[in-house]
């Protein structure tokens, strides 16, 4: 099977994606996969052109920091043989597939709807009727949650299958904040628009989803940007991955009732929230991240600032993980409890933190560096233990490392380049044009896709959280663990309900 | 009687000196003191909904609850001045009273039929059980002691005035403080301040209860907590005066809401399978007193 090798961002013509028939097309995949565990598939959808639907399988090479493009058509109604059954990385793109096209699968292990999207090709199906698996025993007992999150949070259903106290089974069914992201991308045609939809993919991950969102959109448009642009977008996304793990930290401590680290980490990560707020007036850093330019720019008082912040954060909080992390009572609760063994990890092919928290490298900052992480020489943390405690400890390495990466950072501050708003605004993006972007949010790998039509207009626009591989890790798990700690193994991984349900 | 007064006083801020500590210890501003207070006489006047799932015993349950705690609290001495009730064996009465308002709690758990409620009846049915023998043991070992077997004879005849008997009064007090944090569903067995459905033990099988019924089981827990902290200071005001007594009875209870508040802000809750490890251990500290009882008695050689 040929395929196309891109680099991350990069655009290129459809047509120069090679299609295969799907045999092959399946075959090769798996076969670009099998036993390295560079290889991952960062993103696997269809495309409805014409009467057929046209599938893209999208495999990254993390060690070749190159993405693989294939393709393949077939027909709506045909039954397939699935990916999943030979590689689980496929489990959840197939089910989407299906669920949006109709196409089956023989041998898939778990055909079921993922999100309900509203363009889903069996309208008859909905939340009330979810397949869920079911139990026939006078043992066990099962248990429901949600879709109402008791902290009120985001909503999603959890079943539980229960021996006593103990999970034999946990199944995840999303799809309650499903708002069609990927189609209001092609209906709202302005840049504005489209990046003010990008902010809106996930609230906690403003920098990375607009981030991701400006690359390819960058890269459609043929459009350089200046080192100012990457370097706001590398220090926000750096001060994004401080701010959401130290509020991450507070909430495990919160989950296992240990009140002082949940109210200090708590207090801790407000100023560095509100740092967001003095660099562009909003506290979750909307409109910081704008395509082809960077509308607020970075000046030497910032820079005193940003100091001055993390002056004051640093000491309280190298105290404050220090006495967490030592404290008995804590490490009774996360050492050996949700563990994930490398070989779930590698099957499941988690990314991000899920995949650094036992041994597996994903970090797209080295794999497939963008804006100034090359500069950085960024290496990634990685853990060994795969439990709650290691995906702290992630989280506290993670925070000392974005600090000094953020120190280093404004030492130089790049000179400020002049931007045409409108200009940019009105730029016509390449005609059938497949581009691809990646970025490392601070939950893990960020997948955008765009295609473009004949006339330049969006085709297609696929966008794939981190949440959406690591939803399976959380169940998982779970497994053979006290139900009483199911939330602080779900905080430990802190997945996005609408980055998954889009 | 001035023992049930001191009870239904104490009960009234008990609860609000535990919050304003966690408060302090995280370093807000806090609550005032009668604000738990003041949110029972908010749901006092609200109107209950009822599942209609449930069944008359869920409508029972609370009251049958609160009667309990109440009669419990009247079975308390005050030093020198008698319990309202006061007879031979009374501290088993006592004992299987709050047993009595558990029951009712955990059928009207069933009640509803919720499995979250179920998950609380069972874990709360399972530390309970665990808890009895530590109280008794601990209870019998000092009616061996004194020879009697009701809370004023045995109060009062109790003097713990040789090194052995030092070590048995902090151990008995420890006993009955864990015991009081178990019974209360406090730290670190329970979070009462959790919003996680799944962890919770008590909590979890009030989901259901509203308005009135809340307010109503929501003041038991904080006379149940005075009872506790009641119990506890008759150890060392046994054969005191009134005058001495009262300021040292106040003393006791203060340090008992500050010590409470404390161990909540500093440490993490436990696990819910190490939970009842570690109320079945308080049953050997049990041993341990009665084990010292029967040194102090000569019988053992």
């Amino acid at each position: 099977m040929n395929y196309l090798s891109i680099k991350n961002h990069q655009s290129v013509p459809v047509d120069t994606i090679p299609e295969s028939e799907y045999h092959s097309f399946l075959i090769g995949n798996i076969k670009l996969m099998e036993g390295n565990v560079d290889r991952h598939c960062v993103n696997y959808f269809g495309m409805r052109d014409g009467k057929d639907i046209r599938l893209f399988c999208c495999v990254a090479d993390d060690s070749a920091h190159t993405i693989m493009l294939t393709s393949c058509r077939v027909d709506a109604k045909s039954n397939l043989e699935s990916f999943s059954a030979l590689n689980l990385n496929f489990e959840k793109f197939e089910r989407e597939i299906h669920e949006n096209f109709g196409i089956s699968y023989s041998n898939h292990p778990w055909l079921k709807p993922v999100r309900y999207s509203t363009s889903r090709s069996d309208a008859g199906s909905g939340m009330m009727t979810y397949p869920f698996f079911g139990i026939d025993s006078e043992e066990l007992h099962e248990v429901g949650v949600g879709p109402v999150h008791a902290g009120v949070i985001e909503p999603g259903h959890f079943r539980f299958i229960c021996n006593g106290e103990q999970i034999l089974h946990l199944e995840i069914q999303l799809g309650y904040q499903h708002r069609g992201v990927e189609q209001l991308f092609l209906e709202k045609k302005k840049l504005l628009q489209r990046a003010t939809l990008a902010e809106n993919i996930a609230g906690d991950s403003v920098i990375g989803h607009t981030t991701a969102f400006s690359y390819l959109w960058e890269s459609l448009a043929g459009l350089e940007v200046s080192d100012d642009v990457l370097f706001a977008r590398t220090l926000a996304q750096e001060i994004e991955r401080t701010a959401i793990h130290t509020g991450d930290l507070s909430a495990i401590c919160t989950d296992i009732a240990y009140q002082l680290g949940s109210s200090v980490f708590g207090r801790l990560r407000t100023p560095v929230i509100n740092y967001f707020q003095e660099w562009c007036g909003n506290r979750l850093s909307k409109s910081l991240i704008r395509p082809g330019r960077t509308p607020y720019p970075y000046t030497e008082y910032l820079a005193g600032r940003l100091i001055e912040v993390f002056d004051a954060f640093e000491p309280d909080f190298d105290e404050m993980i220090e006495q967490t992390l030592k404290l008995p009572s804590v490490l009774s609760r996360l050492e050996r409890t949700g563990v994930l063994t490398y070989q779930q990890v590698l099957e499941i092919g988690t990314v991000g933190m899920s995949a650094r928290m036992h041994s597996l490298e994903r970090d797209i900052r080295t794999s497939h560096p963008y804006g100034l992480y090359p500069l950085l020489d960024h290496n990634p943390i990685v853990k060994h233990h795969g439990d709650v405690h290691s995906r702290a400890r992630i989280r506290r390495e993670e925070v000392k490392q974005s600090i000094s990466y953020l120190r280093s950072l404004v030492t130089k501050i790049p000179n400020e380049t002049h931007y045409d708003p409108t200009a940019i605004s009105n730029m016509p993006l390449k005609p059938d044009t497949f581009a691809l972007s990646m970025t490392e949010g601070w939950r893990g790998e960020i997948c955008h896709v765009a295609i473009t039509d004949s006339r330049g207009e969006l085709a297609l626009y696929k966008i794939k959280d981190p949440s959406f591989h690591n939803w399976l890790a959380l169940a998982l798990s779970v497994r053979n663990n006290e139900i009483s700690d199911f939330p602080i193994c779900n905080k430990s991984f802190d997945l996005s309900y609408c980055g998954h349900d889009l | 009687m001035i023992g049930f007064i001191l009870i239904v006083f104490v009960s009234l801020f008990f609860t609000g000196i535990i919050i304003r500590t966690k408060s302090l210890a995280a370093g807000r501003k806090g609550p005032g003191i009668f604000q738990p207070l003041k949110d029972i006489f908010r749901l006092f006047r609200k109107g209950s909904v009822y599942s209609q799932t449930t069944s008359f015993i869920f409508r029972l349950a609370p009251l049958v609850y609160f009667s309990s705690v109440v009669m419990a609290s009247l079975l308390i001495p005050f030093g020198v001045s008698r319990a309202v009730i006061g007879f031979e064996g009374d501290f088993i009465f006592f004992a299987y009273l709050l047993g009595l308002g558990k029951f009712f709690n955990i059928i009207s758990a069933m009640d509803t039929g919720s499995s979250f409620e179920g998950m609380g009846a069972s874990r709360e049915a399972l530390f309970s059980m665990f808890a009895e023998p530590a109280f008794f043991i601990l209870m019998g070992s000092f009616a061996l002691l004194t020879g009697f077997t009701s809370f004023y004879d045995i109060f009062n005849a109790i003097h713990l005035n040789s090194y052995t008997g030092y070590a048995l009064g902090v151990m008995a007090a420890l006993v009955l403080v864990l015991l009081a944090m178990i019974e209360n569903s406090r730290m670190p067995v329970d979070d009462p301040k959790t919003h996680l459905e799944l962890t919770m033990v008590h909590e979890v099988m009030i989901l259901d209860n509203s308005g009135f019924d809340l307010g109503l089981i929501l003041y038991t827990g904080y006379l149940k907590f005075a009872l506790y902290g009641a119990l506890i200071a008759n150890f060392f005001i046994g054969g005191l005066a009134l005058n001495a007594a009262l300021p040292l009875y106040l003393l006791i209870q203060f340090s008992f809401a500050v010590a409470v508040g404390l161990i909540e802000s500093f440490m993490a809750r436990f696990r819910m399978s190490h939970n009842a490890q570690f109320i079945f251990a308080l049953s050997s500290v049990s041993f341990l007193i009665f084990f010292g009882v029967l040194l102090i008695m000569g019988k053992l050689n």
